[in-house]
Parts: C-alpha cells; structure tokens; sequence
C-alpha cells in the first residue's frame, strides 16, 4: 500500500524524525483552521499518489489564513496526471540551504533491503543515477543486523554527505531505518532530505510503501487506506475474501490461482483483437477452494461491473475436483437466482485437469441455456471474447 | 533421477496437525512420498493416523531429524509463525525446507533469508507462497496434485502454481523429471536461475520449461543465465501482458513498478537468448512438444 505524503510525513514524526510542523485539509475551511494553528508564511500541497505535482500547480506558498484558503480552494479537486486532489497538506515553510536524498526500499533481486542516498536531491534520483552514478551510493543492508550507527556512518561518508551534517544524517539514516523496519515499509524515500539555513536537518517529502501481508501485526494501517480512491467492486470482493482487481473491459474473468488468472487475461485480450477489440474486465483469482459458495460470491462481484457482457469461468483442476467445480458453478447460478440476481449474460466454462470428464457432464446435464462449456483455454477465451462482442 | 527431491527424500511436515498440514500431509503419503513425521512441540510425543500411516509428532525439526534422518521438511504454519519455523530448520541444518505458506511478511523473508547466508546456506530454501517441489513418480513435497502427470524428461519451473499444474497436464504424456514452483513473493529462497543450473546438471532432464510472471527482474537474469550456462533446450511462458501498471495481481511479487517488471521487457529478454516464448500456456506447451519430438 502507498501511502498520501501527508501520512508518511505522520509515520516518520511518530518515529521521532525531524519533519515540518502542518495539518492535512479537505475543504477551504479546514485550510483555514491549520493556517491560523500554524501562523506566518505555509506550502500548500496537493496530496496525489503520483509526481510532478510542483510542475501541475499542485504546490503553492501561501501568506496567512485568507491566502492559505485561496491557494487550498485552486489545488482541492484539481486534475494531476488523472489523479482528482482531494486532499491538500499545508505546513509551515523552511529555509532550505541544501538538497539531499535517501531511501531504504526491498531489492527483490538481491534477496535484502537496499539503502540509497545522494547529495543531489530533490531531483529524480533515477535520472541523477543515469547521468552521474557517482553521486549516488547504492548500499546493501543485511536484513538481520540493519543499520545501527557504525553502518550509517560508513553510508554517509561513502555518499560524500558534507563533514558538518554528518553526524544529524547518521541519526535519521539509524531512526529511519528503524522506521521502515518497525512499520513492515517495503519503501521509505526522502527526496529531499533538507539542511536549513539555521543547521537544521528535516525530511521535506515522505514517499512510503507498506506491506499488506504484514498487515496482522499492524492493526492501525487498515485506517490509511484511502476508502474514497477504492473501487466499490473491489471493496465489495475484499469483503467476501476475493482477491480481485477491477480492469477497463468487457469480458468477465473468474479463475483459480494467480498465475492462471493473468494467463487467462491475457489470452482473452488476444482473442479481443480478433473481437471487436473486447478486453478482460477483471482480475478474480477465487483460489484453489472453489465451492458453490465462493464461485457465487465470485459471479456476483463479475456481473456487478455494468461493462461486462460475458463470463469466462477457467478452472484447472489440480487439488479441486473439476466435478466439484462444475457443482459449484451449477449452485451458484441457482443460488444467484435464489437471491434475485438471475444471470442473464452468457458463461463460457473451461474445466480442465483432474475429473475433468465429469465435471463437464455436470455442466451439460444441467443444460443451462447461459452456459457454453468449450474445453480448451484458447478455444474459451475465443467464445468468451465473440460473446462480448455480439453483446452489448 | 531428479533434482533436489527423489524417491529417497524423507519428509517432515512443520504444522502437519493443522487442517492445511494434515489434509496435504494425506496427499503426499498418497502421492508417494515418504513421509516420516511432523513438529509441534505442543503435540510432541503422538501419533497422527493418516488412513492407517501413524506419523510421530516430534518437538522440533532437529528431534525429527536425528529419529527419522528426514532430510526435507513443508512448512505450512500460518505467515505470523513461519519465520521462526524457517529458522528452526535453518537451525537444524535440514537440506531442503519448502515454504508453502502465503502471506509472509516480506521483512520476515528477507530476515530468515539473511539467517540462510549468514549460516552458509546449508538449507535450500523453495518459496514462500510455492506449490512445492514434485519429481512424478518418485516423490512430492507441497502442494503439487501427483496424478495430472507422468514422470519423465522435462524440468519445469514455475512462479505460479496453477500454471505449473496447467503445464504439467498439458505434456502429462512427456513426463517431468522435476517441477518446481518457486513462488510469487517479491523475496523467494530458490530461483529460476538455481532451477535452471539444476537442471542442466541433471542427466534426467533433456529440456526445461520457465515460467515467470510479472514483477521484478529475475527472468531478465535468468535469460543472462541461459546464455552463459544452459546448453539444454528452455521453452519460456510469461503470464501478465495485459496487467496494469502499479496494481499486485493476486500474488505479493506479480507488480508492475513504473516502467520495470513488464511481461514485454521479460519476453524480449528471454528471446534475445534464444527461448523460445510461447503466446499462451497451451502454445508454450505445443513448443516443448516439437523440442521433445525432435529428441
């Protein structure tokens, strides 16, 4: 889960990290509340998950309450790269003397965390990295013995951070590190890190990244999940313990395993193009159980989505009985009726693997108008992409 | 022969009294495997009847080992415990320790992984979130189904399971030496690279199948890898073309971050090598079939 910099900038004060004085608004009004708690000269900054926001507009300096409620009415619902503002952080301004970066984040291909710093921040630390390498350090840390002092120290020297803001980078780089640890980050990035002109050292931008499966030991991330950016579909699918991801599309997915639901995606969008350009309208791994139940409770979140003009039901049977699947698929049509959501658009069933003989003659004694069985994947997605077409 | 599983690996099952555990502990011994115990040390001393097979308890991975000279161990303890239960086969110096659970924090892998190094790697470690390790005919460790396939030439490794099962069955008249799943974690123990120089030392397998999926750079490596080192034929499947930017598909590791991690990217990295990449799971497999035809 990203988080909202206003929520890192929370996350890195409760770890006792240096970082402006603010407040986070919704409205004008609440703007104006913070503007008058903080008094003098603020930044008002649109609070989007994605960048280039000063570039937008998204970043305005603003003198007093009036001009901070001004600046916060220009920037609330304003359009950044496809992102609608809906929140705006204002915080009282520094005197920057120099620009610094420094992140931690997870190197999959190392198997461990990486520690990256530069004294050229407040750029794109990518572009920085292409042009001059050598002002950027990339430091591996060892998951089991982290950053202690002596570490960060061999860090900051290594990055070349000047003599006399050394010792109050080693600080945030220990207590950082201890951040990103104790909160489960997969990525804390601080671009800038900022000296101010009274030697002072703050962390001006919070990028964080948080891991969702590390979610049981952290009770209190469930409340930073923005639930007004959240699919309705998707929030619906949470609830009934469906892993399923909401695409621009028409024709409807339901799938056992991960692999085989991003296959099934896949394949479905080659056979759009030969189908009037129809595309996958979701991602909906129902797992390796796939009872009456839980196949209803999927059916019902695929054709909730208006846009979806057929079904694509692929199941390989390995653990699952495709004799299982097909009783599953048989009550859950039933059982959609039951609650009065009788299906009306067409499923294609592929069922192969383990019984998979049998389950078809479930699927064909049953002789649901609705259901076309086709026994290949290819030969499905076909079917499944032709149907969504010829809908409408 | 296969690689790092045979019908002489002795298994243990870590949570083999939970309702996961002992429903695939049931399957394993069905499929095969010789299975010799479990561990819970709050259960240490009984016996598990599986349709007739008692299996001892034993109050740790090392206990298990010095009674039974198990030398593989499933673990299947819910995420919050499979660090420690990593640790503990660390510990015990156990050989190959398959890591079936899914949902473990990645700070927990990262840290029982480091334990793993710091120690001399003396235990393979194969996921978290895999299907296991299955060499058909001889012996199964996880989750794999045993009877949608045949033993025989291929090796096959997989970041996903059903996808590896979809292969499986697919070729199920070829036969595989070996399968692996190694997983969906952005963090994983063995890798497609480990599998691979396996593979190629294996005189049981004649080609390999690779399956990868969006997320991270390691098929890209992998491709690296196969230039330089794999003499054997490799047939490439990449799951995820049509997945959007920045959304997790179902598995923890399967993400698009910025520009890196596409499908595209990995496809064309495997292709420069000479992989051939099959379209669909079903082309992949028609693509193994022509290798092997060919002999």
């Amino acid at each position: 889960m990203d988080l909202y910099e206003y929520q890192g900038r929370d996350l890195f004060e409760r770890h006792g990290l240096p970082v402006l004085a603010g407040g986070v608004a919704t409205t004008p009004e609440e703007a104006r509340a913070i503007a008058e708690r903080l008094g003098g000269r603020v930044v008002v900054k649109a609070q989007v998950k994605v960048g280039g926001r000063g570039k937008a507009g998204g970043v305005k300096l603003a003198e007093g309450a009036e001009e901070t409620v001004a600046r916060a009415t220009d920037i609330l619902g304003m359009d950044i790269k496809g992102h609608t503002v809906h929140k705006v952080m204002i915080t009282v301004t520094a005197d920057v003397a120099e620009e610094y970066y420094f992140s931690y984040l997870l190197d999959r291909a190392n198997r461990t965390f990486l520690c990256i710093a530069s004294v050229a921040g407040g750029m794109d630390i990518e572009q920085v990295a292409a042009e001059t390498p050598e002002r950027v350090v990339k430091a591996p840390i060892d998951a089991v013995t982290g950053v202690d002092e002596a570490k960060a120290r061999e860090i900051v020297t290594a990055a070349g951070f000047p003599a006399e803001v050394a010792d109050q980078v080693v600080d945030v780089a220990v207590k950082l590190w201890q951040a990103f640890v104790a909160e489960d980050a997969t990525l804390v990035e601080v671009n800038p890190l900022a000296t101010t002109k009274d030697g002072g050292l703050l962390l001006l931008d919070a990028k964080v990244t948080l891991d969702e499966n590390a979610a049981f030991r952290h009770p209190d991330h469930e409340a930073l999940v923005d639930q007004a950016a959240v699919d309705p579909l998707e929030q619906a699918a949470k609830e009934k313990d469906l892993n399923y991801v909401k695409l621009d599309g028409e024709v409807g997915i339901i799938g056992n395993g991960a692999g085989l639901v991003m296959s099934t995606l896949d394949v479905v969008a080659y056979a759009g193009e030969r189908h009037g350009d129809v595309k996958p309208a979701n991602f909906l791994d129902i797992g390796g159980g796939a009872s009456a139940a839980v196949m209803a409770n999927g059916l019902e979140i695929v054709l909730s989505d208006p846009a979806v003009r057929s079904v694509f039901v692929n199941v390989f049977g390995g653990i699952t009985a495709c004799d299982e699947v097909a009783n599953g698929i048989v009550q859950a049509l039933a059982l959609l009726e039951q609650r009065g959501e009788k299906v009306t658009k067409p499923l294609v069933v592929r069922l192969d693997g383990n019984n998979a003989e049998a389950g078809r003659a479930i699927l064909d004694g049953a002789n649901n108008p609705l259901v076309q069985r086709v026994d290949t994947m290819d030969g499905a997605a076909e079917r499944a992409a032709e149907l969504a077409a010829a809908g409408n | 022969m296969a690689i790092w599983l045979t019908k002489d690996s002795k298994v243990i099952v870590q949570g083999m009294t939970g309702s996961e555990g002992s429903k695939h502990t049931r399957r394993m011994l069905a499929a095969g495997t010789t299975v010799v115990g479990g561990v819970n040390p709050r259960k240490a001393g009984q016996t598990v009847d599986f349709d007739g097979t008692e299996l001892p308890v034993f109050a740790s991975v090392a206990d298990a080992m010095k009674e039974t000279g198990a030398d593989v161990t499933v673990i299947f303890v819910p995420p919050q415990f499979t660090k420690g239960a990593v640790v503990e086969a660390i510990d015990a110096g156990i050989p190959l320790a398959v890591v079936i659970t899914e949902g473990v924090p990645v700070h927990d892998t990262a840290a029982f992984w480091a334990y793993n190094v710091a120690k001399g790697e003396q235990t393979r470690i194969i996921g978290p979130n895999c299907p296991g390790i299955a060499s058909p005919g001889a012996s199964n460790a996880g989750i794999i189904p045993a009877d949608i396939t045949g033993a025989g030439r291929i090796g096959l490794v997989s970041k996903s399971g059903t996808l590896t099962y979809q292969m499986m069955y697919e070729l199920r008249d070829i036969g595989f030496s070996t399968c692996v799943g190694i997983g969906g974690d952005p963090i994983i123990g063995t890798t497609h690279i480990d599998a691979l120089a396996a593979f190629e030392a294996d005189p049981d397998t004649d080609a390999i199948v690779m399956i990868g999926e969006i997320g991270g750079d390691a098929e890209e490596r992998a491709a690296d890898f196969i230039k330089a080192n794999v003499t054997k034929p490799v047939v490439g499947y990449i799951a995820g073309f049509t997945a959007p930017p920045g959304k997790t598909m179902g598995h923890a590791g399967a993400i698009i971050s910025g520009s890196a991690g596409t499908a595209e990217a990995k496809k064309e990295a495997l292709e420069a090598v000479g992989v051939k990449v099959g379209k669909t799971p079903t082309e992949t497999a028609k693509l193994m079939r022509e290798i092997m035809s060919a002999g």
